[in-house]
């Protein structure tokens, strides 16, 4: 079929894709966002106020300084896990698809019931200390506060469990793309696995890296149920600030202000894995 | 994760029939070994929590507070899950949360797959700036949103109702699926739908033949994500239904409150509906492995 | 057109396609078949009642059976929720002048949130009651710090504590369990830990959701200061939290994963809990005859107690509000304030002879309750500080974090949350309520 002008229409044809979902989020979202960033600015003593009020909180440096570290600990961690939950999956091993459907399984689960379950092998006469004591091991207090690095890695491995699933099926769904026989010529030529791995296999995996790596940290940033539940108040994250601000403080305008510094955090470090992973432009995975 | 070997030059020996070398050989089947017991090893991490929960949503009351905690069933019991079960709005409250699933995954994947598709094909100004916008809608906290939300949708008209719940989780699940398709259509070899053009096709009848066949790994996890996410969510659906509920806003909200029994009970039965769907979709998932595009 | 190639994967594709397809073509199908109703059928003889208690299960299930035997002639659809989505529901209904939420159940500081803003006069409904019996400090309470009733008083509690029988072999000589003093408290704890291989047997419910600042605020304060605002930082004041101090190195340190004490008395990881009576009620339900239900300890200068109080108030610009009325008046019943005391162990507000026939463990906290209440000093939760209400408990939490778990000073930590208590209460313009002296302006901090 031939177009009339089918320059223009290439021209349009993007925008013409891109038009629902835009307009679908700005109908539903616009107002209630505008709205949202309008609160954190005023506010019955103004809108400077409710920054100070934000910063005043006891444990907003806390919690600034608990994301950052949960972040900065557990992305890496839940990557290399994620990466390599992949690669295993694209070895023919025997029982591969009961593996990968227990693998995908924490994504079911929600965050509420997950910090239950975890709450329940951590806590003082939990799992994990009934299978110690068959050990002859003493019971540990685990999430006592007063052992801030058991508590941190209670918290880590929750969230490691939780939502490394995520990132697995990202990685597993942008591997089925990948030509098996690179990586074939590759490893004919004497190429080492980790010469494949980083020369080869990662380099094909990039697009799905950098959306796996926006998606979970932006989520990550937003994620609290978990670590509430296994720390009660002495693991505070920035995101159960805004709750504590909107619903234990009845105030919507400081939990703006902190859900603010949430979508500032969260879109500094999109765009720097948007840059860093950049994306050769309109370039398929074949296109030259 | 274990390496591979890289495969030796042959051995050069002395005398006519040169010995076999069985070390690559021996070096092939531990690094098989390994490679199924790390295997093993994450499968007990990722499935040794959801047995958990089994085991406690059928266990007894006074089996859960016990000290030391048995790891195999024992005092089993489904009398709090049938109680669970039998609690008012529960059985409404499934329904309209399976409608309210579909309804959000159709709805995400019609304006998102397209959104998508434009990201990985075409180069044009507002790329960046779209992917931007995305992830802004994305990474505010829902919870300061929600009283404007309410507010917009009791003007509609259109507040507690399904529909209602289905569009602001089509919001949220928006961004996840446009990227995740993105990711998934940049890979599909652009040669291939430009075969189909060359062979007189129109770029529709390309993306339809060539494209999507290819794509679905990537909206089956896409999907997988928008079910999950909107099957959970318990806070949009808790302001802006009312007497029309779904599960989480029915029941999650007062698990926190309930006893420690109730709590497991009510976590098993909202993870099987979500687990059924992983097991469908995880066949499109890995639709392509093994299979060799070129 | 042309189908550029014919490999088996993409035929396997196209059938999945169709499939999942087919799946998702349900979706509007099943939609279309319209909501289903979560609680009793909508219609125009319903009643829709938001509440932010009587949220478990089980308890919201023997709520909905309560309110259809108090007046069968009504159908109400109950709907539990937190604080946080039922408030927002509420403001954004009212917002959005469609309101269809008729009646909000709340403690009183839910209610003082929603405010004159939120919720209808029943200034007529109060008085018309009052010939009832509700207490003169309720219906003060209930004007939320105005001059008319906001809502009307509709459940009551307090806090106790539960005592496993285990532990009474550790009482301190010479202690009476039913009058304990709070250092008579503090060695029953202490010897209890030292006789436990050194793990505590005491525990206070210092989790997110638990109610520890109630602790601080109604006991302790008016224990060891006889006051509350006027006395925050006076010297006895540092008694009190040096007290405290002392307390918590004898208390369960998972205390701070604790929202309920019931858990962990149940399950034995401790054997005497603090807390409110709704949330211990678990505890002795399975054996009562193991269990004791106390008032809370004397201190120096009294024995303070909380009075906490649930109330029903009216959706303003709601529909129907006649019959929201008539369902309220069937609530204050006497009959139906005993049946709440029986299934969720709420006092009732109104006169009412408590019968001999109550549940074991409920027959426990009644007696106590009694105990606490002859000869205690009542103090209420904050009155008249309207929407700051959570900000003013938080200066208690602040205070606690701060002095207990983190080793703060405790002069300077209490000087520093003065100023933020004098702001919260100045800008709400609250006059001092019990235990402290009345005052004609703002209550001043001392």
């Amino acid at each position: 079929m031939a177009a009339r002008s089918p320059r223009l229409r290439q021209a349009a044809a993007p925008y013409a894709l891109l038009l629902p979902s835009a307009l679908f989020l700005l109908a539903l979202l616009g107002w209630p966002v505008i709205s949202a960033i309008g609160q954190a600015f005023t506010g019955a003593h103004g809108g400077t106020e409710n920054w100070r009020q934000m910063v005043a909180e006891p444990q907003f440096w806390t919690s600034v300084r608990n994301t950052s570290l949960l972040v900065v600990v557990l992305i890496p961690l839940q990557f290399s896990l994620a990466v390599a939950m992949a690669l295993l999956l694209r070895e023919r091993l025997r029982a591969r698809g009961f593996y990968f459907y227990v693998w995908t399984v924490p994504l079911a689960v929600s965050d509420l019931a997950a910090g239950l379950v975890w709450l329940s092998i951590f806590t003082g006469n939990g799992y994990l200390n009934s299978a110690l004591g068959w050990f002859g091991v003493h019971p540990v207090d685990w999430l006592s506060y007063q052992n801030t690095s058991t508590m941190f890695l209670a918290v880590l491995v929750a969230e490691l469990w939780r939502a490394t699933s995520l990132v697995m099926i990202i990685l597993v769904a942008g591997m089925q793309m990948i030509p098996r026989d690179y990586d074939e010529a590759a490893q004919v030529f004497g190429a080492s696995f980790w010469q494949r791995l980083r020369h080869v296999t990662l380099p094909l995996m990039r697009p799905s890296i950098q959306v796996a790596l926006i998606l979970r940290t932006i989520l990550a940033f937003q994620a609290f149920a978990a670590a509430q539940a296994l720390t009660g108040t002495q693991f505070p994250l920035l995101i159960g600030q805004t709750y504590l601000w909107f619903v234990g403080l009845n105030d919507p305008h400081v939990a703006s202000a902190v859900a603010l510094v949430v979508l500032g955090v969260s879109m500094v470090t999109a765009i720097g894995y948007l840059f860093m992973l950049r994306q050769p432009r309109g370039a398929g995975g074949g296109a030259r | 994760m274990t390496a591979d070997a890289p495969p030796r030059p042959p051995a050069v020996a002395a005398g006519p029939l040169p010995p076999v070398n069985r070390r690559p050989l021996r070096r092939r089947r531990l690094v098989r070994a390994a490679r199924q017991a790390a295997a093993i090893l994450v499968t007990l991490f990722m499935g040794v929590p959801v047995y958990l929960i089994t085991l406690s949503a059928f266990s007894t009351r006074a089996e859960l507070n016990r000290f030391p905690k048995a790891l195999w069933p024992r005092g089993v019991s489904a009398g709090t899950m049938r109680a669970f079960l039998g609690s008012t709005g529960v059985v409404p409250s499934f329904v309209n949360s399976i409608e309210v699933g579909l309804t959000t995954l159709l709805v995400s994947l019609l304006i998102g797959a397209p959104a998508g598709y434009a990201i990985a094909r075409y180069a044009f100004r507002g790329h960046d700036a779209y992917q931007v916008f995305l992830l802004v809608t994305r990474s505010l906290p829902v919870v300061v949103l929600s009283i404007p939300l309410a507010t917009m949708f009791l003007r509609l008209g259109i507040y507690d109702s399904v529909v209602a719940v289905a569009l602001v989780h089509a919001a949220l699940a928006l961004p996840t699926t446009v990227l995740i398709t993105a990711s998934v259509f940049i890979s599909v070899p652009a040669e291939l739908e430009e075969a189909a053009l060359i062979f007189g096709g129109t770029r529709f009848a390309a993306f339809r033949k060539v494209v999507l066949p290819l794509s679905i790994p990537g909206v089956a996890a896409s999907s997988i994500f928008t079910f999950v996410l909107s099957w959970n969510e318990v806070l949009a659906a808790a302001i802006l239904t009312l007497n029309n509920r779904t599960l989480p806003a029915q029941v999650l909200t007062s698990l926190p409150y309930s006893p420690i029994e109730y709590r497991f009970a009510g976590g098993f039965a909202m993870v099987v509906p979500s687990l059924l769907f992983i097991l469908i979709m995880r066949r499109y998932l890995t639709n392509m492995w093994g299979a060799t595009i070129r | 057109m042309t189908d550029p190639d014919g490999q088996p994967t993409t035929r396997i594709s196209r059938r999945a396609l169709v499939r999942a397809g087919a799946a998702l073509g349900a979706a509007p199908l099943l939609a279309a078949c319209g909501q289903n109703t979560t609680g009793a059928k909508a219609g125009s003889n319903t009643l829709s009642l938001l509440s932010t208690q009587h949220t478990p299960t089980k308890e919201a299930d023997a709520f909905r059976q309560i309110l259809k035997a108090a007046d069968p002639s009504l159908t109400v659809n109950f709907n539990p929720g937190d604080t946080a989505t039922t408030i927002s529901q509420v403001k954004a209904q009212v917002q959005a002048r469609s309101v269809r939420v008729n009646a909000f159940l709340g403690i009183h500081s839910d209610l003082s949130t929603l405010g004159p803003d939120n919720l209808a006069d029943v200034s007529g409904l109060v008085s018309e009651i009052g010939s009832a019996g509700i207490s003169a400090g309720n219906v003060t309470l209930s004007k939320i710090g105005t001059d008319k009733n906001y809502y009307v008083p509709l459940e009551q509690a307090t806090y106790l504590l539960a005592v496993n029988k285990k532990a009474l072999g550790w009482l301190p000589a010479g202690a009476d369990v039913n009058s304990l003093t709070y250092d008579q408290l503090l060695a029953w704890a202490k010897a209890g830990k030292a006789a436990n291989g050194g793990k505590a047997v005491f525990g206070l419910p210092a989790g997110p959701k638990g109610l520890l600042h109630r602790f601080t605020q109604g006991y302790l304060y008016p224990s060891f200061t006889g006051g509350l605002v006027t006395t925050f930082r006076s010297p006895d004041a540092v008694t009190a939290w040096q007290y405290f101090k002392e307390l918590w190195s004898v208390t369960l340190p998972a205390s701070t994963n604790v929202d309920f004490m019931q858990e962990p008395l149940a399950s034995g990881q401790v054997l005497i809990g603090w807390d409110h009576v709704a949330r211990l009620v678990d505890a002795p339900r399975d054996k009562p005859d193991d269990w004791l239900m106390v008032p809370a300890p004397q201190g120096p200068k009294a024995r303070g107690y909380l009075a906490i109080l649930n109330g029903i108030g009216i959706v303003k610009g709601s529909p129907d509000q006649d019959r929201t009325r008539q369902l309220i008046k069937a609530l204050v019943k006497p009959e139906v304030q005993l049946d709440i005391l029986r299934k969720l162990a709420f006092f009732p507000t109104v006169r009412a002879a408590v019968p001999a026939d109550l549940p074991p463990a409920i027959k426990l906290e009644s007696q106590a309750v009694t105990r606490t209440q002859t000869g205690g000093l009542l103090s209420l939760p904050s009155v008249g500080m309207g929407a700051s209400d959570s900000k003013f408990t938080k200066v208690f939490q602040n205070c606690f974090t701060a002095i207990v778990l983190g080793n703060a000073g405790i002069q300077q930590t209490l000087d520093a949350q003065a100023k933020t208590m004098q702001q919260l209460i100045t800008d709400a313009n609250a006059r001092c309520w019990v235990p402290d002296p009345q005052s004609s302006g703002p209550c001043q901090v001392g």
